[in-house]
């Protein structure tokens, strides 16, 4: 007999290599997407040094380096770099981004009076100062000594006046815009049905409502005329000068006069208003905050409604249904199901949720608002509640196959035990099965969440939209408001990368967002697994 | 040790005149019986009759059909698919097959303890009190009077009384044992079947569960298989011998270790096959 048993490698060691090999291929491509996310979505927020670059044409720019890359069509053997430039001043260059050949550089100059600008309108700017024309109608210029702190206050109480105009034009003016709509309704309703005294009534409202509406327009007015606003004249590298109201300021810096605390400082400013502000610009700026919260709301309310759903089909399925090949076949079907493509849960969402049930709800609930509002739909038309629930039927199949796991895996003997001691069937399964399988199902929940959170094709064609007015959940009653459409991180992606007019302004956004949307799930992730393990902690040394 | 040689709660049971434990000769009664389970027989025509409140052992080697006719005496084999019976086993007279009987009734009336302890991930509390919960006893101090009296039938009172909060799963495996068997008894059965109690137990905690066996006899009819032949010498009134499916032996468990009158009987209990 031949002795290869003596070998030192065992036959069959080498697939110990091959397995470990796709774990490796695995893992760095999981580690290089998120190094790739993290690095290009937190470097979002830093502020480095801004260069004038002079060009060898004797032009010159001032712009903060955006990107670096070898130029199209030049030899693998002797690469030309160049070199993209975040410049700004979008009303006069009509682009943000300039892309500039290396070899056509002379020289990079850093001059601590480069001003960087965050600006309402047009994007930022990178811009050299001139002088300021403070709202007190004093003069200083850029050589003056405490230009830098009179900069910073006049931009710090433009923002109080920007703020108000916002709690006016949108907040306030919002809200009587829809008392409005709703008294307008009231009205028509009342015309048509001839109850004169209430006509007369709405009518007096919808008076009331349009003197409230002056009275705001007036202080808004009032708000941005009043006190003269200050005012800052810049020039750009070619030496055009623009006058800058402060009011149109967010932010502004000297990018190399800062310190590392300083550009810190900046960092966690332009951080926060990422996370907590609303959106401006087309999306591609400011903050995230409506996306944020529609994004948690919707898959908070959809794992709400898949677990229950789920849990109760995998009992029937386990427990009570009659095993046989009909089973086999229902349980089948509910596998396949997890591999239909995500689309056509939209479709399907659109066609039966929104036009079917949404259309009926609205015939039989929302009748009178048919009729007086111009046919516009309440839960006919996409919202909250058909995209959980697209999204609730979509990750079913992850919830019942857990589920169904958990319950084939709690141990026999807990089952006999429960049902020996005279407890019907529905007693031990409430009271054993499920407390027992909890973590099992729980790991389901987490699956369909972190599978939910991430989807946004059914989710376009059911109630996602880019831009919306209002929150899922506020204030006002019944503070859930489940017909509403609302704004969701996946799509936000989709829409910075793919539909915004200046694609190089949306990219660091795009990275910034789809790395908040990384760290969104890992957090519901992270909740959920918290939950799991403390239950788990309750059966801990369940030796069977 | 000392827990042995004094058992803490023996003192408190309560030990009924051994006139009233003369019940009725035939309180279980299995007629003619047959088991299947698909188209395997484990059982074949086994008749015997169990006194009340007397402890019989059923012993025989693996797969002789011992555990199976234990099950069905409460009906725990209706939980296998395609499983049927012929004949009939009546319990006071009355057929545990019996249409107008729930088996859920019938769960009630004949506890049961298996060969693994099998607590549920509650508190030592819920565990024992968990029959009385799933007929609807809310009552708290219904509740801690069965949980203190059944934990003392059990002779696990002492041991645990002053933590009925913590997770059951705590306890060491001979307490789990003895918890099972509180919860058996908690919600005063009529018969205790016990399948292989003892076998997952150290000589100590089966020498505990053994002395609960006398004690609990003069309370409850007690069905107790068993692999070992000393145990079912130690504990058991009356002995069945089973093989293949079959009755071999039934009778006083001195006859059956003295004096079997079958050859197969005394070559199992002298150990010479099975």
């Amino acid at each position: 007999m031949p002795t290869n048993s003596d070998s030192s490698t065992p036959r069959g060691e080498s697939w110990v290599w091959f397995t470990g090999l796709g774990l490796i291929v695995g893992l760095a491509m999981v580690v290089g997407l998120l190094s790739l996310v993290l690095v290009n979505g937190i470097t979002v927020f830093w502020a480095p040094p801004v260069p004038v670059v002079k060009l060898d044409d004797g032009k010159g720019i001032i712009g903060q380096l955006a990107q670096r890359r070898i130029r199209p069509g030049t030899p693998a053997n002797a690469p030309r770099y160049e070199r993209q430039y975040q410049v700004g001043l979008r009303e006069l260059n009509g682009n943000s981004y300039l892309w500039v050949d290396e070899a056509k550089i002379n020289a990079e100059e850093f001059p601590t009076d480069v001003l960087g600008l965050e600006r309402v309108e047009n994007g930022p700017a990178f811009v050299r100062p001139i002088t300021l024309k403070k709202s007190d109608g004093k003069v200083l210029a850029i050589a003056d000594a405490d230009f830098e702190a009179a900069l910073q206050s006049e931009v710090a109480s433009a923002r109080l006046i920007r703020e108000k105009l916002v709690e006016i034009n949108r907040h306030q003016v919002g809200e009587v815009n829809a008392d409005m709509e709703s008294a307008r309704i009231v009205l028509r309703r009342a015309v048509d049905l001839h109850q004169e005294t209430k006509a007369v009534q709405q009518r007096e409202v919808i008076a009331k409502l349009e003197a409230r509406y002056a009275v705001l327009q007036a202080e808004g007015r009032k708000v941005s005329e009043g006190g003269a606003v200050a005012t800052l004249a810049v020039q750009d590298a070619a030496g055009r000068s623009v006058t800058v109201p402060l009011t149109q300021v967010i932010r502004a810096w000297f990018p190399n006069r800062l310190d590392t605390p300083g550009r810190l400082q900046l960092f966690f400013s332009r951080l926060n208003e990422f996370i907590f502000d609303e959106p401006r610009e087309a999306n591609t700026e400011g903050g995230l905050m409506p996306a944020i919260f529609g994004t948690l709301v919707m898959t908070v309310f959809m794992s709400l409604m898949v677990t229950p759903f789920g849990v109760v089909t995998a009992i029937y399925l386990r427990e009570y249904a009659q095993q046989g090949p009909l089973l086999r076949i229902v349980r089948i079907s509910v596998n396949n199901l997890a591999g239909v493509p995500s689309i056509v849960f939209g479709v399907f969402g659109l066609g039966f949720f929104v036009y079917v049930l949404g259309g009926t709800i609205d015939q039989l609930f929302f009748a009178d608002q048919l009729k007086y509002n111009n046919n516009s739909p309440v839960f006919g038309t996409g919202g909250m509640l058909w995209c959980s629930l697209t999204l609730a039927l979509m990750t079913l199949p992850v919830v019942i196959v857990a589920t169904e796991e958990a319950l084939a895996s709690v141990p026999r003997g807990m089952r006999e035990a429960s049902l020996a001691t005279g407890a019907s069937k529905w007693q031990t399964i409430r009271d054993i099965l499920l407390p027992a399988s909890a973590p099992g199902i729980l790991t389901g929940v987490i699956l369909a969440m972190a599978r939910g959170a991430g989807e946004v094709a059914p989710l376009m064609l059911v109630g996602v939209v880019k831009l919306a007015p209002t929150l899922p959940l506020d204030g006002s009653a019944p503070f859930l408001h489940l017909d509403r459409k609302f704004m969701h991180l996946g799509f936000h992606v989709y829409d910075l990368g793919f539909q915004s007019p200046d694609s190089d302004a949306a990219r660091p956004m795009v990275f910034a967002t789809t790395l908040l949307l990384i760290v969104l799930v890992v957090c519901l992730n992270i909740g959920a697994i918290w939950i799991r393990n403390r239950l788990r902690a309750r059966f801990k040394g369940a030796s069977f | 040790m000392s827990q042995i040689m004094n058992p803490p709660s023996a003192s408190r049971i309560k030990v009924r005149p051994s006139s009233e434990r003369e019940g009725r000769k035939d309180y279980i009664s299995i007629r003619d019986y047959g088991f299947w389970y698909g188209q395997k027989k484990a059982l074949d025509a086994i008749s015997l009759d169990i006194p009340e409140r007397q402890v019989v052992a059923f012993i025989g080697p693996s797969g002789c059909g011992k555990s199976t006719l234990l099950r069905n005496l409460n009906r725990m084999n209706d939980l296998v698919d395609d499983v049927r019976h012929e004949g009939d086993i009546t319990i006071g007279g009355r057929s545990i097959y019996d249409a107008g009987l729930e088996v859920i009734s019938l769960r009630r009336r004949v506890g049961m303890v298996f060969q693994k302890s099998n607590p549920f991930p509650k508190s030592i509390f819920e565990n024992v009190v968990y029959a009385l919960r799933v007929v609807g006893v809310r009552d708290r101090s219904v509740l801690d009077e069965a949980c203190e009296t059944s934990l003392r039938k059990a002779a696990l009172w002492d041991e645990v009384k002053d933590r009925l909060d913590d997770s059951a799963l705590g306890l060491s495996g001979g307490q789990m044992q003895r918890l099972c068997i509180a919860r058996a008894i908690a919600n005063r059965p009529e018969i205790l079947l016990m399948d292989e109690p003892c076998s997952a137990l150290d000589p100590i905690a089966t020498g505990k569960i053994e002395e609960l066996i006398h004690e609990l006899k003069d309370q409850f009819t007690i069905v107790i298989v068993t692999h070992s032949m000393q145990q079912a010498a130690r504990v058991s009134d009356r002995t069945a011998f089973f093989y293949l499916g079959k009755q071999i032996e039934y009778d006083t468990t001195e006859k059956i270790f003295m004096n079997p009158s079958q050859a197969q009987t005394e070559a199992y209990i002298s150990g010479r096959f099975g």
